[in-house]
């Protein structure tokens, strides 16, 4: 099959990557990228940290190239345009003017959307955090002095607005289903460490507990909690998950669950990948089914997607990974984390949230954990990479700590 | 090819490292080094994915 017009539906991080490495591997066709957004790509994950407390202007988050200009990259950009649908069969993607844009090869890479709270659409004062747009709302927002915020889920999200919203020295209230923070990816026990951390400066946190109502007239002005409190607020910020974007898809004949199913190189059917938060994957390295809603794996996977297009069909099995910055603690996951492992702090301790922890399942290493050492992590995530048995990677731990 | 690091921006994640090693290191001091300025030709494809694979837009490469 010859490649001559390949279309990036999703105009941010996995699908600008996946453009750098289709040129990087010497393709030489047209590349249309259709976003939904007015702007052209940019960085989400300062969106959540210093664009909130102000001290990063919002262009600064603008995505670059490694060398030379993104413009270099010689693509069509077709962008504040949505992608409808798709005819497999034509070979086509509709834009909602009507439009139909043919290819040969597509990279699917809309990403996901955050869950809204039920009945709170007419209220002012109730955000969600996604884009650029929304960020400088919220960042606008605190500005202007609210009382108490709000930050409902405790997932990385909410745990960041938290931390930014404190650091401006505004009361902020954290309500948490679950049992602890960021309790999906870093299981109970480090999860309680990120809840000791937020009681630390100062977050009123409020664990295993639900919104029942948010009220108010038009703005809203407190919340009901599932035991029985209630907390009088004139800011929400809601983190309590996304969904990926593939309403478009719906009937195209792709296979659609909790993301784009695709086989274990990213193919989601014939010259058709996906890459990112929206599509989900075998990942052969530790036999699982996989969606990722981190940065580094939207560049990776874009970037094997774009392989696997040009017809260098590899699995894709990456050892996750992603950071999340709170107040001046940055926390690293490298692998796989649950409540389920067995976890051991191999360095450092944890009160001083200053460590490096270890994941082991079925006699494995599966995680290497950190709060504020960078430099352990990353050479420690090679024992997950290899798969090192638990008692290797304890013992290699002891040796070098 | 020619590297400079911004090191307003950059925060020792060591991200660099782990795509280029010859080129990067963060010392257990927790700071990061660059061991060659002026890499030899065959690195590029390294170093820029290094340049990639920084969260912070920290690694400009010249020439
Ligand atoms: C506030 C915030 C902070 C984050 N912080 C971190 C962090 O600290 N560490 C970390 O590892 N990860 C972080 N992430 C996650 C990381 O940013 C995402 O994993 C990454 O953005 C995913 O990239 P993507 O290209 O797959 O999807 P997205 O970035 O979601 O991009 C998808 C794009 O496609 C567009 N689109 C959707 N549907 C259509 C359509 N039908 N037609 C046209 N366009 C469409 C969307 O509008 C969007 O612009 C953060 C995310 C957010 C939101
Ligand atoms: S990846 Fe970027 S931020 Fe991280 S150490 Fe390297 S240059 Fe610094």
């Amino acid at each position: 099959m010859s490649l001559d017009r390949i279309v990036i539906v999703g105009a941010s991080l996995a699908g600008l990557r996946a453009a750098e490495e289709l040129r990087a591997r010497g393709y030489e066709g047209g590349i249309t990228v259709v976003g939904d957004e007015p702007h052209r790509p940019y960085d989400r994950p300062p969106l959540s940290k210093q664009v909130l407390t102000g001290t990063m202007d919002p262009a600064a988050t603008a995505l670059v190239v490694a060398s030379g200009s993104i413009d270099d990259l010689g693509l069509e950009w077709r962008l504040g345009e949505s992608a409808t649908g798709l005819e497999l069969e034509e070979r086509s993607v509709l834009l909602g003017g009507g439009e139909r844009l043919g290819f040969d090869g597509l990279v699917i890479a809309t990403g996901a959307s955050p869950r809204r709270l039920p009945g709170t659409d007419h209220l002012a004062g109730v955000h969600t955090l996604r884009t650029l747009d929304d960020s400088i709302a919220i960042r606008d927002a605190l500005a202007a002095g609210p009382q108490r915020v709000a930050v409902v889920g405790a997932g990385v999200i909410g745990a960041e607005v938290a931390a930014c919203a404190r650091s401006l020295g505004i009361e902020v209230s954290l309500i948490e289903a679950l049992a602890v923070p960021l309790e999906r990816s870093l299981g109970l026990e480090m999860g309680a460490v990120v809840a000791d951390l937020h009681r630390a400066h100062g977050v009123d946190v409020h664990l295993g507990v639900g919104v029942v109502l948010i009220e108010g007239s038009d703005r809203v002005e407190r919340l009901c909690l599932s035991d029985g409190s209630v907390l009088e607020v004139d800011l929400v910020v809601v983190g309590i998950g996304v969904s990926p974007n593939t309403e478009w898809l719906e009937g195209s004949g792709l296979t659609l669950d909790n993301g784009i199913v695709c086989d274990a190189t990213c193919l989601a059917a014939p010259g058709v990948v996906a890459a990112g938060d929206v599509a989900r994957w075998p990942n052969e390295r530790f036999a699982e089914v996989m969606r990722v809603e981190h940065w580094a794996n939207a560049i990776e996977m874009g970037e094997h997607a774009a392989r696997t297009l040009l017809g260098d069909a590899q699995p894709y099995t990456p050892v996750p990974w992603f950071w999340s910055d709170q107040y001046d603690r940055k926390i690293q996951l490298a692998g796989l984390a649950s409540s389920d492992d067995i976890v051991e702090v191999v360095s450092g301790r944890l009160e001083d949230h200053r460590f490096v922890a270890f994941y082991g399942r079925a006699g494995r290493i599966v995680g290497v954990l950190g709060m504020n050492q960078p430099a352990k992590v990353m050479r420690w995530r090679s024992l997950v990479d290899n798969a090192s048995s638990w008692a290797d990677a304890l013992a290699v731990a002891a040796a070098s700590d | 090819m020619r590297i400079v690091v911004d090191y307003d921006l950059c925060e020792s994640n060591a991200l660099c490292m782990t795509a280029a090693p010859e080129v990067f290191e963060v010392r257990d001091d927790d700071f990061l080094y660059v061991l060659q300025d002026e890499p030899a030709e065959e690195l590029r494809a390294k170093v820029e994915e290094a340049a990639r694979r920084c969260p912070k837009q920290a690694i400009v490469i010249e020439g």
